[in-house]
């Protein structure tokens, strides 16, 4: 993008004063390198956003910010329902708390690697991945509404992990409001036999080496140690959770217009947080919530039982568990004020700084971790929640690298079984069913995550801690 | 022999009828070119397909019969991929062929197919949803139609 289009509020902070329809400014976090490199998109659906009734300080997009539908990905709006604020299908997107959750090993880099195929193999071999896959779990209608209700609760209950595990879960592993009554027949039928799927696209499940800490003293309360191997997960709520998102997306789009409600963009379909529809949509996305946090707890369970077989002597725990497609109620200051809003993220994770009551007492002196996923070939970030991120974003960082090119360029630049070969001659193992869909997730599809995090760091946004690179790679 | 006047109609068809997928950002566009509205909406569906995997692989032994409802076409279309996707994940089936009807706000639609074969089919990604993104549904100056909108992967 052009930098004339901004008012650069500080080195890292981009500002777009209010025009035309926009109720309140519009703030853009990034280096000039990635501000330059963005599609001329964000701006317009940064500004968008900003256009929408009870918008609260400011319509904000993160570093790894690119084209979404209606919110940019990489977006972050809160708005205030005792002013006329609403919610927004599309400003949560189709998969609902999709999120990343990464777990310790406690194993050195060398003993994973003597053993690297196989567990590669393994992990292939037991974890359903991409289209089509089922799990070995299949709900009944009173056990389905049982998961809506209790999220992780409900997976550590059933003997897919421990207690330990919802401790180090956003929102305890449940999220509380969820309503299984709001959500259609259509989206639990499309999860009956989802459980325990990792699903395709930028979803993946890797192992990955800790190459770099950046504060110890972080690192050290969140059990990440240089040269050891940590397991990340990156998935959401499965077919639930785009069922109900298609759902309410037209129905809000229908809705919108009878409360009187201008879209700039259909896809940025809402009613009012207070509207039987926004309450309807709120009471089913966060069932989706917490069908997305029980699907990755069991998961979880699967990749301890492939450990416990492969590399017995480990013993997975887990550092965090973390959710960037959601829309939460939060307390924040707003003008020396506490005020209650409704914060949504699309492609961005909530970072609470230190001190922060939400978070357990592992992370309290530290600010919440923050799980930023990279692509296959290159590194994942582990980062901690800032105290002037309250200030600056709701208390939000980026969530991942972000694409660079469509997946319509990748597929035609790249050949699955070349990125599979140049990564297996640096070490790095990737299993997935599809040739294609490897070629469309490429390494070099993606931006260059190194920089979206630095951009995090220098903007305040949250700290680094440290880098991870893959070792073995399962791709839906 | 055809009469010449279905003749013409045919090979109008043939000339129209046919897909292409279009780029977005973190994503890929569906788009159906047709002689009608429904030919567009059919060929649109075939884009969705090749998404997933290359159609001419799929066999078309297998019918599910598939109706929706929308208020405008746009969303007519959106709709329609969208009970297509529906049949996808519940059935586990993929879709080689479609023959679709509209009256007024209604589609009715058949759709030719068969259960996935992931060792075969290869299947490349799973679509989450069709989308409001770059969504248009007209008829172009020359009288044939257009049907497209971007799905999220």
């Amino acid at each position: 993008m052009d930098i004339s289009l901004f008012s650069r509020h500080s080195e890292y902070a981009w500002e777009i004063a209010p025009h035309g329809a926009m109720r309140v400014p519009a703030l853009i976090y990034a280096d000039e390198t990635l501000i330059r490199d963005m599609d001329l998109k964000v701006y317009e659906q940064v500004c968008n956003v900003a256009m929408l009734p009870g918008i609260v300080q400011a319509s904000y997009a993160m570093p790894d910010a690119h084209w979404g539908y209606g919110f940019p990905i990489g977006g972050v709006a809160a708005f205030d329902a005792s002013d006329g604020g609403v919610v927004s299908a599309g400003g949560v997107g189709f998969d609902i708390s999709c999120g990343v959750r990464c777990l310790l090993t406690g194993l050195q880099a060398d003993t994973v690697m003597a053993v690297q195929k196989r567990l590669a193999d393994s992990l292939y071999r037991d974890i359903p991945a991409g289209l089509g896959s089922s799990g070995t779990i299949h709900l009944d209608s009173a056990s389905m509404n049982a998961m809506l209700l209790g999220g992780a609760q409900w997976a550590v209950q059933q003997g897919y992990g421990c207690d330990a595990d919802l401790e180090r879960t956003e929102e305890r592993g449940r999220m509380a409001g969820a309503r299984p009554g709001c959500v259609s027949d259509h989206a639990k039928r499309r999860q009956r036999d989802e459980m325990g799927t990792l699903g395709s696209g930028n979803h993946y499940l890797e192992v990955q080496k800790v190459v770099q800490v950046f504060d110890a003293g972080a690192a050290q309360a969140m059990g990440l140690r240089e040269n050891e191997v940590v397991v990340s997960i990156h998935c959401g709520s499965r077919g639930l959770g785009h069922q109900i998102g298609t759902e309410f997306l037209k129905r809000m789009v229908i809705a919108a217009a009878q409360y009187g409600i201008t879209l700039p963009d259909r896809e940025l379909a809402c009613a009012p947080i207070d509207s039987p529809i926004g309450e309807e949509y709120l009471g089913a996305m966060r069932a989706g919530i917490n069908c997305a946090l029980a699907n990755r707890q069991i998961l979880t369970h699967l990749v301890r039982d492939v450990f416990a077989r492969v590399l017995p002597e480990a013993e997975l725990t887990l550092l965090y568990d973390v959710s960037h497609n959601t829309c939460k109620v939060e307390q924040h200051v707003v003008a020396g004020e506490p005020r209650t809003l409704h914060v949504h993220r699309k492609g961005a994770t909530r970072a609470f700084g230190p001190g922060h009551a939400d978070l357990p007492a592992a992370f309290r002196a530290t600010g919440q971790p923050v799980l930023i996923g990279g692509s296959m070939g290159t590194a994942s970030y582990v980062l901690a929640g800032t105290s002037a991120g309250e200030a600056l974003s709701w208390s939000s960082a980026c969530h991942g690298a972000g694409r660079a090119m469509s997946r319509h360029q990748a597929h035609k630049t790249w050949h699955g079984r070349q990125v599979i070969d140049e990564l297996a001659a640096r070490g790095i193992l990737i299993r997935s069913p599809s040739g294609r869909g490897v070629a469309e997730e490429a390494p070099g599809a993606y931006k260059d995550v190194a920089a979206v995090v630095d951009a995090a760091d220098a903007a305040g946004l949250a700290r680094k801690v440290a880098r991870l690179e893959p070792l073995v790679c399962v791709k839906g | 022999m055809l009469p010449r006047r279905v003749a013409a109609d045919v090979l109008l068809t043939m000339q129209v009828a046919r897909w292409e997928h279009f780029p977005h950002g973190a994503d890929i566009g569906v788009r159906g070119y047709g002689a009608t509205r429904e030919q567009a909406f059919e060929q649109a569906a075939v884009a969705l397909s090749a998404v997933i995997t290359e159609p001419a692989g799929i066999s078309a032994g297998g019918m599910v019969r598939i109706s929706c409802q929308a208020p405008d076409d746009e969303l007519l279309l959106v709709d329609w991929l969208n009970a297509l996707l529906y049949e996808m994940a519940t059935r586990r089936w993929l879709f080689a062929r479609y023959e679709v009807h509209i009256s007024g706000e209604v589609l009715t639609a058949r759709a030719w197919g068969e259960a996935l074969d992931s060792a075969r089919h290869r299947p490349a990604v799973e679509v989450k949803g069709a989308t409001y993104t770059a969504l248009r549904v007209a008829q172009e100056a020359d009288g044939s139609w257009i049907a497209q909108c971007v799905v999220d992967v």
